[in-house]
């Protein structure tokens, strides 16, 4: 297993390229869902707005 | 109106093209996944070293990989400014604009995981190779049109004015896809071919082949969420945006 992390002495090369992959495409997959809740929520609270004003 | 005409139009009505995206992005995101996690053991795993670059090679299936990502979402992106430009469509804008974010991630990671790679292997993180500089060319261009795009208040002004940079910038798509045979460079040439038989073992080439297929089903799922994500704040004054958000407690 040890031998599996290593990487034939490029580890250090190997896992930060790996590491640096699951982490942009996740926040490229996670920042537009973040972003629609929020859009979501803006215009719940503008319609609530709406209807107690009238 | 034949079938697909019709098909055609009432995807391209925004609430049919949200409840189409919202049924379509998990199951493309899931199958991304599954092909992605298979790719990864038969690359990390189950792939032998290689006989000159030693373990090291196993960058390749993910920095090959992206790098087609980083052509073939721009080819996309140009599609869509295409029809945006000729037909108005607002929702081929959209789609051109959120191509851009998900082609800059790809052309970044490519960048990283290439100098990654060339630091055990060249000796350096970076060099001035016509490879190197045309993806770095290709990663400005994403960084531009994004940023021509937010320049405007208006988004649809904004998304038709990037959407010439667009079409201006896919002269550099020849450019980083032959640069390994027009210039002497560092980086090696091409090992995968479509004509001919490919320069590689076949226990390396079918997780680079399975993870690229991933990488395209993962664009699939992004460029889902992020379209509908984009068409829900350009339309918020609409009456189908405002049944979605009172019926949506998320």
């Amino acid at each position: 297993m040890s031998a599996f992390f290593a990487m034939g002495g490029y580890g250090a090369y190997v896992w930060p390229a790996y590491a640096l992959f699951f982490l942009v495409l996740a926040a490229d997959y996670l920042a537009p869902m973040l972003r629609r809740r929020r859009y979501l929520r803006d215009i719940r609270a503008r319609l609530a707005r709406r209807s107690r004003s009238s | 109106m034949n079938t697909l005409t019709l098909w055609f139009h009432k995807l391209g009505s925004p609430p049919s093209f949200y409840r189409f995206a919202h049924v379509l992005r998990p199951w493309l995101l899931t199958l991304a996944l599954i092909a992605g996690v298979v790719a990864l053991y038969g690359g990390l795993v189950l792939a032998p070293p290689d006989y000159q670059q030693g373990d090291a090679y196993r960058i390749i299936f993910i920095h090959v990989p992206s790098a087609w990502m980083s052509l073939f979402i721009y080819a996309v992106m140009a599609v869509a400014a295409f029809v945006a430009l000729v037909w108005r469509m607002k929702l081929a804008e959209i789609v051109a604009m959120e191509c851009a974010p998900i082609g800059a991630a790809f052309t970044f990671i490519t960048l990283a995981t290439g100098s990654l790679w060339g630091k055990p292997m060249w000796g350096t993180w970076w060099t001035w190779d016509a490879r190197l500089t045309s993806e770095l060319v290709l990663l400005f261009l994403y960084l531009g049109v994004l940023g021509l795009f937010h320049a405007f208040e208006d988004p649809r002004r904004g998304a038709r004015a990037a959407a010439f940079l667009v079409l201006i910038g896919i002269i550099n798509l020849p450019i980083v896809h032959y640069s390994v045979e027009w210039w002497n460079t560092l980086h090696q040439g091409t090992t995968v071919r479509i004509l001919g038989p490919s320069k590689i073992a076949s226990s390396m080439l079918w997780p680079l082949l399975l993870m690229t297929l991933a990488t395209k089903l993962y664009f699939g799922a992004s460029l889902l969420g992020r379209a509908s994500t984009a068409l829900l704040s350009l339309e918020r004054g609409k009456g189908w945006v405002q049944d979605l958000a009172r019926g949506d407690t998320a």
